[in-house]
């Protein structure tokens, strides 16, 4: 439907461009407004005189004498030791991400290249475990946890979170894997490699393309996490999120919801690099479920 | 593919689900089904210069004995399932038996807990998974329209709601809709209320959170249409043209139907995304004015005294509720298959 082809009247070009700058606003502005509220005071960020006071500050100019002020950074980061929990969910997505990309990749490949029936069923199974809320299970897990001395820990939550992962994971490794063609490894097979060979020698250079989109929803996943993270772990070993959900318990009655606030674009920033450096792969892997099947 | 080479290559994701999914669902099922042990109550008579008094306490020693000799607890049946927080049946048939309405008894139904989350979970799938198509396809078509260069730019933002963290982005939103926030105050100028909250009324929670859930999710929807526009067919789209279709006709006869496979696919996942609802819920900090079952089984593990067999009961009913949602995919798929 190029210009070309047709030309298109003025009305419809004017509900066209009205769409689409009431969805830019509608996506970007929340996070341009949080952003730039951030380096404000209370006082304000949340204005019951006048909403214009977050963009100018006079509170912020009154109280610290400067137009930004980074006290809600420095109170996330320092006072609450924020950076600990960075560094526990650096730690969690890096091995799950690894962990559920190993698993997934021998898992997807098999599925992709059997011919029997049970291979449909363990993708049936995989799609009805993938539709379980994650906190359904977190109950089933808790008392084993208690009883085993397993709660608490960041390698506990890290296997939760590579099993949750594995449905998901496997699915899309294995429509990944279905459009690498058969003859590739089976003509390694004529020529001596057993199945295993096969797959390191021919598959795996081959692969990355696939593994890397899966792996960016993957880490999305063990990034975002709410409800394992916030039930499995412990106080001390917390990750981003859910410290940013115990900031709204204790900090709100002390009147420090600007730490909440630094802490919310110290977590979304991240993801805005991501979406920067990765949004080609971002948009096929988002996109390679429903045009394959 | 050889039997026992798929063994190998499936064994460490099938362990992992196994262990880590499967087994979690039947460990739920086997605490909804049981309770917490008696706490053994023993009499203790005290005789002093004034006379016996009898006192009771709580044996600490037979109690954790019986704890170590039943782990699980009193086997309970379907009590717990059956009890004012879950399916309230007593509840239900008082309510229905005092009841002057079917309006009246829908009301004393959602102050029930376990209803209260169902009607609010189910009312937020089927409402938001229909808009998210809708919009999604609106805003597909509308950068599908646009000048390439800008279609880049236009995809980075317009994916920033759905992949920022759910918790993070329901509270930027919940902020900017606080009455001290730019929305906030929009909403109350717009209205003329300079009192109006509306985190304090029931159904403007309850569209806040909805309107939450689109935002959220409305990308996905989006960028899949985008793909699909990319592929419609551009021969049979000519041929249309050519055949005097209008630019109507040819959206409803040419780019609709090959859209159609992918608004089930969009469907399926959103679904299974909606009925999960959760972050939102505590970020607005909502739950007096709507829960979901996923906050409800929340609640009853992270309270001061865990809940275990309540949570766990509530969680075998959201599963159940699950697959009574995808039990029409599943019998298709199970045609398409047989049919091959």
């Amino acid at each position: 439907m190029s210009a070309k082809t047709q030309r298109r009247s003025h009305l419809l070009n004017l509900l066209l461009i009205t769409v689409l700058v009431i969805w830019m606003i509608l996506a970007a502005f929340p996070f341009l407004w949080t952003l730039w509220g951030s380096f404000k005071v209370e006082g304000d960020f949340f204005s019951k005189a006048n909403w214009a006071n977050a963009l100018f500050g006079p509170l912020t100019r009154d109280e610290t004498g400067g137009s930004f002020t980074g006290a809600g950074y420095h109170g996330a980061w320092i006072k609450e030791a924020f950076g600990l929990a960075a560094l526990n969910t650096v730690i969690v997505c890096f091995f799950v991400v690894t962990i559920s990309l190993t698993f997934g990749t021998l898992g997807g490949y098999a599925l992709s290249r059997s011919t029997f029936r049970y291979a449909f069923w363990f993708l049936i199974i995989a799609l009805i475990f993938r539709a379980m809320p994650p906190i359904t299970l977190v109950s089933g897990y808790l008392p084993v946890f208690f009883t085993w001395n397993l709660w608490g820990y960041l390698p506990t939550a890290i296997v939760v979170l590579v099993a949750i992962n594995q449905p998901f994971t496997l699915w899309m490794l294995h429509s990944f894997f279905k459009n690498i063609p058969k003859d590739l490894d089976e003509s390694a097979m004529v020529d001596g490699c057993n199945r295993f060979q096969a797959f390191r020698h021919v598959i795996v250079p081959v692969m990355w393309p696939g593994v890397i989109t899966t792996g960016l929803f993957s880490f999305l996943l063990a990034y975002n996490d709410f409800a394992v993270t916030a039930m499995i772990l412990s106080k001390e070993n917390q990750t981003m999120v859910p410290k940013i959900s115990g900031f709204l318990g204790t900090t709100q009655t002390k009147g420090n919801v600007m730490f909440a606030v630094a802490a919310v674009v110290s977590v979304t920033a991240p993801l805005f690099v991501m979406v920067l450096y990765f949004q080609r792969q971002i948009v096929s892997g988002l996109t390679a479920g429903a045009v394959k099947g | 593919m050889k039997h026992k080479t798929f063994f190998w290559f499936v064994l460490p994701s099938s362990l992992a689900m196994l262990l880590f999914i499967f087994f979690p669902i039947v460990s739920v099922l086997v605490q909804s089904v049981h309770v917490d042990t008696e706490q053994v109550i023993k009499e203790v008579t005290n005789c002093g210069p004034f006379g016996c008094e009898t006192t009771t306490s709580v044996d600490q020693e037979a109690t954790q004995a019986l704890k170590r000799e039943h782990p699980l607890g009193r086997f309970a049946g379907l009590t717990t399932y059956l009890d004012r927080r879950h399916l309230a049946v007593d509840e239900v048939k008082l309510a229905w038996n005092n009841t002057s309405g079917l309006g009246d008894f829908v009301k004393q139904l959602v102050n029930l807990p376990f209803y209260k989350a169902m009607s609010f979970t189910l009312a937020y799938t089927f409402i938001v998974t229909p808009l998210v198509i809708i919009f999604g396809f609106i805003i597909a078509v509308a950068v599908n329209g646009a000048v390439k260069w800008l279609r880049g730019p236009l995809i980075f933002f317009s994916l920033l709601p759905m992949l920022v963290t759910p918790l993070v982005g329901s509270l930027i939103l919940f902020w900017m809709v606080d009455a001290r926030g730019v929305v906030g105050a929009a909403l109350q100028y717009l209205a003329g209320d300079p009192n109006l909250s509306v985190k304090a009324s029931t159904p403007y929670t309850w569209v806040m959170l909805m309107v939450y859930g689109v935002w959220h999710s409305a990308p996905f929807a989006f960028i899949v249409y985008y793909a699909g526009l990319q592929s419609v067919n551009k021969d049979t789209l000519e041929s249309a043209m050519i055949d005097g279709a209008s630019r109507w006709e040819q959206i409803r006869y040419v780019v609709i139907p090959h859209l159609l496979p992918l608004t089930t696919f969009i469907a399926l996942m959103q679904l299974m995304d909606n009925f999960r609802v959760f972050e939102p819920i505590v970020s607005f900090s909502a739950s007096a004015h709507a829960t979901s079952l996923s906050w409800a089984i929340y609640n009853d593990l992270g309270g001061e005294t865990q809940q275990l067999s309540s949570a766990a009961a509530t969680s075998v009913l959201t599963i159940l509720g699950i697959c009574i949602l995808l039990l029409p995919v599943l019998i298709r798929t199970w045609r398409d298959f047989t049919h091959k």
